[in-house]
């Protein structure tokens, strides 16, 4: 045992009494019994073999057991068989030699008590009077001082020595520019329904009808590009009302007959939006509830949205499809740094 | 004696005229080719019958003419379709003005459902009850079905179909217990604050895959064991926290505890 380590029973008392007097300590009964020793002993050698025993179990498990096997285990529910041992046999192995390993300790390793005294934590005055002495001499001896060209050069360098840091800081660009105001809706985009393409004519809603839509171009566009930018902007929801139910919109002649169309994208941190109860018209987000009410110009009247969600203008074309007058009018999605 | 078999002959009676409509209205099936034409199938006796429960057990919230009040919307041009999907699912009639009407057991038989859903029918036209070929999955694309419930579906009644909640206590109901003519049914008609799916915007071979795809869903066994209702963090969070982390707790005041 190190000086710094002293047995409770021959410890230095400061002046009259301890600082911190210990309580008196009792003596385990695995310490005095030794039947008792013996009974711990086996406990703790039982959990690391049954640990082990757990990890063959689990290895036949793995090999035996096949993954089309199903076990109804009554309220906790339908269980895959090989899940349940896997997890079961893996997870006693492991809880077994933390048991085990505590076991032991509290029961069986040395039950002595411990002081450790404390030092002070900052280093001799005589340390720190040569650690000053020694940086001055590095100073006179290099000549930092005197040397003026060196010293201002070094200085340069070494301000400089960070810039390409800043130049790689363009890699993150380029600057978004317009896309972010821009979505590929443009004078005549054709609607149509996501994932199954159908172009829409107005009698295709009747009142109450959802449909999540995009342009008609867009799985071109997205193959170009490579990414789902357009995707993620581009997607709008159409909603057939009365007329009469329409409060306001965000410009003259949007709708077709009733059927207004929105951008599908939360204007609060951009999650898509279909849920929609039609009876109040309100387009509720799922992620926090912002609640924009689209027979009123898609304004928030619930939730962390700051802005309305935005209109697309629409038409019908020549043949009789539904088709877009023109881009969004205002920027789609949530808020950013430039939009003002 | 006498009376009972006074009784048993009036019952004769009417089985006699139920096998009679049963045939005329599979027979006029089959004969019929577009599903509009199926409400003027219903006999007139049916429309009355419909009526007369119409009237002694819904006019009350929808009107006598089924005009609408303050108390219910107006089912004219609603379609047998709706009829059928409330008053089926036990929605209607409803117990209590609620927010939502849940689903409960059924008030009406199926005959009874049947001839109410052709009275309302009768009074203008509407979506028709979807027949068996129209649910019918068997040509469906599971696959094709997933993409549209995640597209049009997932975002109310929840990836898994466990439902969710909508605003001031509306709800997505659950669709583990959805029949595929309720599916078809809450597609065509958009039932309460659900939006419709028309066949236009979403025609019927994909309605049908996504009838597949529920069927799926409400048959697939969650391999985890306890699905927590399928609600994602939120419960999944409160069992880790509070009986996971409670173990831990248990276990370091067990680690520290003091041993005689």
């Amino acid at each position: 045992m190190s000086d710094t380590h002293k047995d409770v029973s021959t410890i230095e008392p400061h002046g009259d009494a301890p600082l911190y007097p210990l309580p008196p300590h009792h003596h385990r009964l695995t310490d005095t019994d030794p039947r008792a020793a013996r009974r711990a002993e086996r406990q703790v050698a039982g959990m690391f073999a049954l640990s082990a025993l757990s990890i063959v179990a689990f290895i036949v498990a793995y090999v035996t057991i096949p993954t089309t096997s199903f076990i109804d285990l009554g309220p906790i529910g339908v269980l895959q068989t090989s899940n349940l041992a896997l997890g079961l046999t893996f997870g006693l192995a492991i809880l077994l030699i933390g048991l085990g390993a505590i076991q032991w300790a509290k029961k069986l390793m040395a039950d002595e008590e411990i002081t450790d005294e404390r030092h002070p934590v900052g280093s001799p005055i005589e340390d720190q009077e040569a650690a000053a002495e020694l940086f001055a001499t590095g100073v006179a001896e290099s000549g930092f001082v005197e040397r003026k060209i060196i010293r201002r050069t070094l200085i340069a360098a070494l301000a400089l020595f960070p810039l390409p840091l800043i130049v790689f800081l363009k890699d993150m660009g380029p600057l978004p520019g317009t896309s972010l105001r821009t979505t590929i809706w443009q004078k005549g985009s054709r609607i149509v329904v996501d994932v199954t393409g159908l172009k829409l004519r107005p009698e295709d809603l009747a009142i109450g009808t959802l449909v999540s839509a995009s342009p008609e171009d867009l799985n071109k566009i997205q193959e170009e590009e490579g990414t789902q930018n357009a995707r993620a902007k581009a997607s709008i929801i159409l909603v057939r009302m009365r007329p009469d139910e329409i409060k306001s919109q965000q410009g003259d002649g949007w709708d077709v007959q009733g059927i207004l169309a929105f951008s599908k994208i939360c204007t609060h941190v951009g999650c898509p939006i279909a849920l929609y109860q039609q009876r109040q018209h309100a387009l509720l987000c799922p992620c926090h509830q912002s609640t924009f009410d689209l027979s009123d110009s898609g304004k928030v009247i619930f939730g962390p949205a700051a802005r309305r969600m935005p209109q697309l203008p629409i038409t019908v074309d020549s043949e009789g499809y539904l088709v877009a007058q023109s881009d969004f009018q205002e920027p789609v999605g949530p808020s950013f740094w430039e939009r003002g | 004696m006498t009376s009972t078999s006074v009784r048993r002959h009036k019952a004769t009676g009417l089985l006699v005229l139920l096998a009679a409509l049963v045939v005329t209205g599979i027979g006029y099936t089959a004969v019929t080719t577009t599903a509009e034409a199926a409400p003027t199938a219903a006999s007139q006796t049916q429309v009355d019958a419909g009526r007369q429960l119409f009237l002694e057990g819904c006019a009350t919230c929808h009107g006598l003419a089924a005009q609408g009040t303050n108390s219910g919307p107006g089912l004219i041009g609603v379609g047998a379709a709706a009829v059928d999907f409330q008053v089926s699912t036990g929605r209607m009639p409803l117990a209590a003005p609620a927010v939502q009407a849940p689903r409960k057991t059924p008030v009406y038989t199926a005959e009874q459902v049947s001839a109410l859903a052709a009275y309302v029918a009768s009074l203008g036209a509407g979506p028709a009850i979807p027949s068996a070929s129209d649910v019918s999955t068997t040509d469906a694309n599971l696959a094709e079905g997933g993409e549209l419930f995640r597209t049009n579906c997932q975002q109310c009644h929840n990836y898994s179909g466990a439902g969710g909640a909508l605003s001031d206590g509306k709800y997505a109901p659950s669709l583990m217990r959805a029949t595929p003519t309720e599916i078809y049914e809450a597609m065509i008609t958009g039932p309460q604050n659900m939006p419709n799916f028309t066949d236009a915007t979403l025609p019927k071979a994909q309605k049908q895959a996504i009838i597949k795809y529920i069927a799926h869903l409400q048959e697939a066994a969650s391999p985890g064991g306890l699905a927590l209702g399928s609600y994602g963090p939120v419960t999944e969070g409160v069992l880790i926290w509070v009986a996971g982390i409670g173990a831990l707790l248990l276990a370091s005041v067990w680690i520290g505890a003091k041993v005689r």
